[in-house]
């Protein structure tokens, strides 16, 4: 029971959600909007849920001395120091429990969790996604070496295309006369970005949306069951 | 072979150095460097500019501050474009910082239209999770996912709002998208379903994959990419903003980044020929 009653709302859903498509008129189309600010509801409480694991996760990890148990402590203590400068003086325009915190904001020119945001979180967010550059640039150094004739292509392409999208490459064969512009690396960037690039990634999408319909079909019947937490 | 004689592999720290450097001087003393437009962020530019004065639009903020650097140009560079065509922006976000970025992005722009109001030429929505099936909702209804913008003020309060009820309305939907939900779920509810003008922006890494939906069906409008993206916008509407001196840094680091594949691919050729 605890098993069948999930297996049958989920092919009974789908059913419906999937025949509004092809049936677009009452009563598929007025059930699935149903089910869509369904849908929407639950999304919002799934973001408490995630909140709710997220301490329950660190602090156990706190509690139990875990390795590196300090950085789990910091987020924990991150997030506490947000959520409660998002409830007391609220945000944006919003006024918190203790209202705006005009004092705060005089002294930092902003409210508290707009200050923490744009001072702190806003970059220590922008240096991790920053720092893939330097990874990035070593990887490159240690992998784009020419083994074989798939990696010599490999390489030769991402050379042309980085080039290719670069104002100094452009630079390179800007020179270049009309009737060579063919070979100006911004048109080379192009030619592989709009063909070997798009014939790929059309089949990638191909290949994957057939992979869903197929993982689709398994969950509607049921076949797939590991959404349900088990492992039959 | 002996070892004596296999070139060492360079100290990945000296790599981040010269990577380091070779980021820093562009910014701090701009090389000039013109950026082409590619066609493809001109049909963006056109997709804007061909929208009649006084439309409604709508952008998606669905990122976070990880890609501002590439992202914000862009969306400052949209709003100030569309504002310039007198176009009211309606905003909203599919990620929960968008809100943020989309505050801080107006109050930039705000500066060079300081006549701009809040409900008459711009009203942000706030951040709504669910993705594409909140993009399918709002095209049937958008009072149904927004009752209110972000303040609490009733949509029917604003004057912006008056008369928009779906898509319908929307001259074109821009969403800057740094992964899902974004800029894909707009392609398949907005314009597969909804039939709306949708366009946007992404990260360089997510481009090429957003490239396929380019097409004659005009799933997309056009599409910028990365920070090359934002600078060639900036280009066309005759701004110089942080997309055009970071792409003085993106050049060197490319031209770094290459010279240490061909520095790579010497070692291992000097590696190949000792073993032989």
């Amino acid at each position: 029971m605890k098993r069948f009653v999930p297996l049958l709302i989920t092919f009974i859903v789908g059913i419906i959600v999937l025949s509004s498509e092809f049936i677009p008129h009452k009563p598929f189309s007025s059930v699935n909007e149903g089910l869509e600010n369904w849908f929407l509801i639950i999304s919002g409480f799934a973001i408490i849920l995630g909140q709710l694991s997220l301490i329950k996760v660190n602090s156990m990890k706190v509690a139990d001395k875990a390795e590196n148990w300090k950085f789990y402590l910091a987020g924990l203590i991150a997030f506490a120091v947000m959520l409660l400068c998002g409830i007391l003086w609220g945000t944006q325009d919003a006024k918190g429990l203790l209202g705006n915190g005009d004092l705060i904001i005089a002294i930092l020119g902003k409210k508290p969790f707009e200050y923490l945001f744009s001072n702190i979180y806003q970059h220590l967010s922008a240096t991790m996604f920053a720092l893939l550059a330097f990874f990035i640039a070593s990887a490159a150094y240690r992998a784009f070496i020419v083994r074989s004739f798939e990696s010599t292509l490999l390489m030769i392409a991402a050379v042309l295309v980085m080039l290719g999208r670069t104002s100094i490459g452009t630079s390179f064969t800007a020179w270049l006369p009309q009737q060579w512009k063919f070979l100006h690396l911004p048109n080379i960037a192009d030619f592989i970005m709009n063909y070997p690039n798009n014939a790929a990634q059309r089949a990638i999408m191909i290949s994957a949306a057939l992979g869903i319909v197929g993982s689709s079909l398994r969950i509607l019947l049921g076949i797939e069951r590991s959404y349900l937490g088990g492992s039959d | 072979m002996s070892n004596s004689k296999v070139p060492k592999q360079i100290d990945r720290r000296y790599i981040y150095l010269i990577l380091l450097v070779g980021i820093i001087v562009p910014l701090l003393v701009p090389l000039g460097f013109v950026s082409e437009v590619s066609d493809l962020s001109k049909q963006v530019y056109d997709l804007v500019e061909s929208t009649p004065e006084s439309s409604v639009v709508m952008i998606s903020f669905d990122y976070e501050p990880s890609t501002a650097t590439e992202l914000q140009p862009m969306s400052k560079s949209i709003i100030e474009h569309a504002w310039r065509k007198n176009q009211r922006i309606v905003v909203l976000a599919l990620w929960p910082q968008g809100v943020q970025m989309a505050e801080m992005a107006f109050a930039d722009v705000l500066k060079k239209f300081p006549g701009k109001q809040y409900g008459k030429d711009y009203v942000n929505l706030g951040y709504k999770t669910g993705g594409m099936v909140t993009i399918q909702a709002m095209g049937r209804n958008l009072r149904e996912v927004f009752p209110n913008d972000y303040k609490g003020t009733p949509l029917d309060n604003l004057e912006l709002m008056t008369g928009v009820k779906n898509f319908n309305q929307v001259g074109y939907m821009m969403s800057m998208s740094s992964g899902d939900p974004g800029l894909k779920q707009y392609v398949m509810a907005a314009h597969d379903i909804f039939k709306a003008k949708v366009s946007g922006g992404t990260t360089a890494v997510s481009a090429p994959g957003f490239i396929p939906y380019v097409n004659d069906q005009k799933q997309l409008y056009g599409l910028l990419g990365g920070l090359k993206g934002a600078a060639e916008y900036e280009a066309m509407i005759g701004v110089k903003g942080t997309a055009t001196s970071g792409m003085d840094a993106q050049s060197v680091a490319h031209m770094i980044i290459i010279i240490f594949i061909i520095l790579g691919n010497i070692r291992a050729y000097k590696i190949r020929h000792l073993k032989q």
